[in-house]
């Protein structure tokens, strides 16, 4: 329950410029995921909020209270924040019993000790390992760890909890459930998350906004479906949907009413309004049009003047989908299709999309140009 | 221009910056570890230095027109370039390469045969063969050199004959005769390279041994798949692997042996045979003090190209081991038809090289006069015997002995505080190392830490003796009052020339603590004190253990660090024996020889049942 602003935050690893001239502000009751590839800062970012990292410049309020200010060398202890952390590796230590662990922090502050009873023992209900307590980490399965880390985090009711990539140690199914908890956790306690992952289905589906990252800068802060929605640039287009964006390259003669497009995927015609404030207003562009696999329909006839003509490259159904690779003038698009359909490679299939839905970027720029509506 | 730029307070900052140094307490330990180290460390190492520099009074004869105390280049010139340079520096420094090269060869390849046949062998008698392994480390070098001499010595060079000799003088042959055969295996260079290398292996042994268990052994049978033969998949993939653990044992081995002094002393000096070690010991001890310190710091300049070389030869390589320890699993390697045949030559070797040294020992150490091997002979006078001046100028057995009571609780007393206070510094040392990787102070700390690791143990006393054989002031405080004769002397000069050692052991003990243990407990809000003692102490209990024991174990058996420092009430056992061997009494000595090891290898045993303590975790790392 805290509202947390960077502003202008850099941090530098020797030479290594990790967090560029950050700003981000995490409303209150936000479940903030900050996500990107290895190595982009996310994860720097979630320990400067802690305070285990002290950022050379920038400042971090949090509720309106000064926690971080470089310039005066003011850096609040971690322990002032009123925050905790998830770590990665769990960071449970080896030689305590799982309640000693999820209590420590209780003992360290000097709560009596049948308000630490309480406390742990509810939050060890909470994460549904209240059996534990008596066991040590080791003896604990690598779900069961993740659950007591939690435990550990949320005993202090803090008021902001950071999760570092607190799944990607879990296996595939387990993760899944995890994620639905975690939502949960979030739903009941109300308190602000931070969450630093690279998966994006987790981003997309936990998250109410993300931070998308890209080598210490951020590329787009934005609400999940927004973000899917309206890629701000060919890198968060590229990054964010699982499979990815077909990107097809043409060119688009601009007018004042909105822009002609010529690509492999025949002509389409798009209208101002859709058209975002960064187009150009007039003459030649380069652009790239972004179609999402799902937005592509396919269909073994021409029932449609608009539909283009494309050859199968392969086939892949998968039960509930099926996933269509063609071949388009040079360019191979994925397409996805509801159900289950056998095509044949090379064969010749037709191909139409809804204009209305498909996303333009200056390819020069690399910046969106038009809105999906 | 950032717009927080403009509107800051230079005073709260400067206070602010202050404040989070001071009341940080891991900052006023790493600054007070800091002061110890280069006043303990550097200060001496530049006395020394200094000193080489200063003209001597007793020397004002042989300098026309010099002052005493004034700068010269009197000992560089007579020692670097002069007609005295040949014997007083070429020679001996010759011997003292040819020894450490040789030592290198001999002891890499004997301790990374064994280390790989027991540790990825399906080799028999594995655990009795491991334990055999490191008795050699238990075994100060300069008792095995006594040994060798019960041996090999011949009739001529100083009192009775070897046991060799002795079945050589039965069988009839000439005294002479023997002299050349026996004399070139008996003493000087052959003697003293394979008696080194009898005891250095051990440490090839330990450092390839921990990395040949980190090695996965499914990077091995890939290579098997890929079709390789053994020999080849040795060549191209286990020896790379293991190449820095090696590389790190030949400077670990060369530099241990080109100081060594003890060895040089029982087998060298009969056949005047000298290496840099023992003309530094002989200078220092004939108070050329000038002399020997400009020795001594040719040697540590040897020691620090050497590890120069081996850092550049290692490079990036240096964390293999740690890539490739991930996968526990490890497939012993078949030595079908070879497997006979190589037990029986390695039962024949610890028969020979271990068993056979302790052994003569024993039964040396119950003969009246040495070198007669008959039954009539055999006596426990110089164990219990209670003083007979026909014998040894009366000097009683040593179990009633006053000298060699207080040479007993001396050892164990400088042991006992050193193991405590040494591990509790090194643990406090590797904790900086540790944390503080990649920062300047943790690089600082490290190699301050390691610089006695460069310097030769002789000259190391001779610089503490000649240290703190005076008051030490500051601005006219006395900070230290002379320590000349004392037992603080003797504890500070140990405790510091094994620090290398007690911090590379709580280094790799504190490396293997992660940082987000630690962290995961600030977030808490545990205070600095709060999480050493929590976290960090339960954590690395089994290292303090190791710690403790690897100092215990390489004190016991010092001889080299602390004979300059020597006085009669601080005699330690190897000492005793020492002296009992100079005074030409080897039973008497032996038999100190021996309670030495026992409780070495006592205390080996209990830390290894009880602490589950591991002398080769603490020594890789």
């Amino acid at each position: 329950m805290s509202k947390i602003v960077l502003t202008n935050v850099d941090k530098f690893y020797g030479k290594n410029h990790v967090l560029k001239n950050l700003n981000l502000t995490i409303e209150d009751g936000d479940f903030m995921t900050l996500l990107g590839p290895s190595g982009c800062g996310k994860t720097t970012t979630l320990r400067v909020v802690s305070g285990l990292e002290k950022p050379q410049n920038g400042s971090i309020h949090m509720d309106g209270k000064e926690i971080v200010n470089a310039a005066e060398a003011y850096f609040a202890p971690p322990s002032q924040r009123n925050l905790n952390l998830v770590f990665q590796s769990y960071a449970l230590w080896p030689h305590m019993t799982v309640f000693d662990n999820v209590s420590f922090g209780l003992k360290i502050r000097k709560e009596s000790s049948d308000v630490i009873a309480k406390k742990v023992a509810s939050a060890l209900e909470r994460m549904q390992i209240g059996e534990y307590a008596k066991r040590y980490p080791t003896e604990l399965s690598g779900g069961q760890q993740q659950r007591v880390a939690i435990a550990r985090a949320i005993v202090s009711e803090p008021r902001l909890l950071l999760l570092d990539e607190p799944l990607s140690n879990l296996d595939a199914k387990l993760r899944v459930d995890m994620r639905s908890e975690l939502k949960r956790l979030h739903h009941e306690t109300g308190t602000t998350i931070i969450y630093v992952t690279h998966d994006q289905v987790e981003a997309l589906t936990m998250s109410t906004r993300i931070a998308l990252y890209r080598k210490g800068e951020l590329v787009q802060v934005a609400p999940p479906l927004e973000l899917y929605d309206n890629p701000c640039n060919l890198y968060t287009a590229d990054f964010i949907g699982n499979p990815s964006i077909n990107f097809i390259k043409g060119a688009a003669q601009v007018t004042e009413d909105g822009m002609t497009v010529d690509s492999a995927m025949g002509q389409v015609t798009f209208a101002r309004a859709d058209m975002t404030p960064q187009a150009p207003k007039s003459g030649r562009v380069e652009v790239t049009l972004g179609l999402r696999p799902e937005q592509l329909t396919i269909s073994r006839t021409r029932d449609d003047e608009h539909r283009v003509e494309a050859h199968v490259y392969s086939g892949m159904p998968a039960g509930s989908e099926t996933l269509v690779t063609v071949r388009v003038g040079g360019a191979l698009v994925t397409v996805k299709e509801l159900g289950s359909t056998h095509y044949g490679s090379d064969e010749t299939v037709y191909l139409s999309f809804n204009a209305k839905k498909a996303n333009v970027f200056d390819t020069a720029s690399e910046n969106l140009i038009k809105y999906c509506v | 221009m950032k717009p927080n730029e403009q509107n800051f307070s230079k005073s709260r900052r400067l206070k602010n910056q202050i404040k989070a140094v001071v009341t940080n307490p891991y900052n006023v330990i790493v600054l007070v570890a800091i002061i110890l180290l280069t006043y303990l460390i550097v200060f001496p190492l530049v006395d020394m230095l200094a000193t080489t520099f200063k003209l001597a009074q007793r020397d004002l004869r042989s300098v026309p027109g010099g002052v005493a105390g004034e700068f010269t280049f009197y000992y560089w010139q007579r020692l670097l370039a002069s007609d005295m340079s040949m014997n007083l520096l070429i020679k001996p420094l010759m011997n003292s390469l040819v020894i450490g090269a040789g030592v290198s060869v001999c002891a890499i390849t004997l301790g990374s045969v064994l280390a790989w046949l027991m540790v990825r062998s399906d080799l028999p008698f594995k655990p009795f063969f491991s334990l055999a392994v490191i008795i050699p480390y238990m075994i100060p070098s300069w008792v095995k050199s006594q040994a060798w001499l019960s041996m090999f010595k011949t009739p001529r060079v100083g009192g009775a004959p070897g046991f060799v000799a002795s079945i050589m003088l039965k069988a009839g042959m000439s005294t002479e005769t023997i002299e050349t055969v026996l004399a070139p295996i008996a003493y000087g260079q052959i003697a003293v390279i394979i008696v080194l290398t009898l005891h250095y292996y051990a440490y090839t042994y330990l450092l390839v041994s921990a990395a040949l268990n980190s090695i996965n052994s499914e990077l091995e049978e890939m290579g098997e798949i890929q079709g390789a033969s053994k020999g080849l998949i040795l060549r191209k993939i286990t020896l790379p692997l293991v190449l820095p653990a090696m590389l790190s044992a030949v400077i670990l081995t060369f530099s241990k042996a080109i100081g060594t002094f003890g060895t040089i002393n029982y087998l060298g000096s009969p056949v005047n045979f000298r290496t840099l070690s023992s003309e530094l010991y002989s200078n220092n001890r004939s108070q050329n003090t000038q002399t020997a310190f400009a020795m001594a710091i040719l040697m540590i300049c040897i020691a620090s190209l050497s590890v120069f070389i081996n850092q550049r030869l290692i490079g990036s390589r240096k964390s293999y081991a740690t890539i490739g320890g991930k996968g526990g699993r490890s497939t012993p390697i078949g030595l079908a038809g070879w497997k006979p045949l190589i037990t029986l030559v390695l039962i024949v070797f610890f028969i020979v090289g271990i068993i056979m040294p302790v052994m003569i020992l024993i039964v040396e150490s119950c003969m009246m006069t040495e070198g007669t091997y008959s039954l009539s002979n055999f006596t426990l006078y110089y164990w219990i015997g209670e003083g007979n001046p026909n014998i040894m100028e009366g000097v009683p057995g040593i179990f009633k002995n006053s000298n060699f009571k207080l040479s007993l609780w001396n050892s164990l007393k400088l042991t006992f505080v050193n193991g405590v206070f040494g591990t509790i510094f090194g643990q406090m040392l590797g904790y900086i190392c540790a944390k503080g990787r990649g920062t300047f102070h943790g690089r600082l700390v490290e190699q301050l830490v390691f610089i006695p690791y460069l310097i030769p143990s002789v000259a190391f006393g001779g610089i503490y003796l000649s240290m703190f054989s005076k008051d030490q002031t500051i601005f006219g405080v006395t900070l230290i009052p002379a320590l000349y004769g004392t037992f603080a002397l003797l504890t500070l000069t140990s405790v510091v020339k094994h620090l290398p050692f007690a911090s590379r052991a709580g280094t790799s003990n504190m490396m293997q603590i992660s940082g987000e243990l630690e962290e995961a407990a600030a977030i808490e809000g545990a205070g600095f004190f709060q999480r050493f003692v929590k976290i960090v102490f339960p954590l690395s209990k089994g290292g303090f253990i190791s710690g403790f024991m690897l100092i215990f174990v390489s004190i016991m058996k010092e001889l080299d660090l602390i004979i300059l420092i020597m006085t009669p009430t601080t005699t330690t056992l190897p000492y005793l024996a020492f002296q009992y061997q100079n005074q030409n009494c080897p039973q008497a000595s032996d038999c100190v020889a021996i309670v030495m090891f026992s409780i070495v290898f006592l205390v080996y045993a209990l830390a290894n049942i009880f602490g589950d303590a591991d002398l080769a975790k603490s020594m890789a790392g």
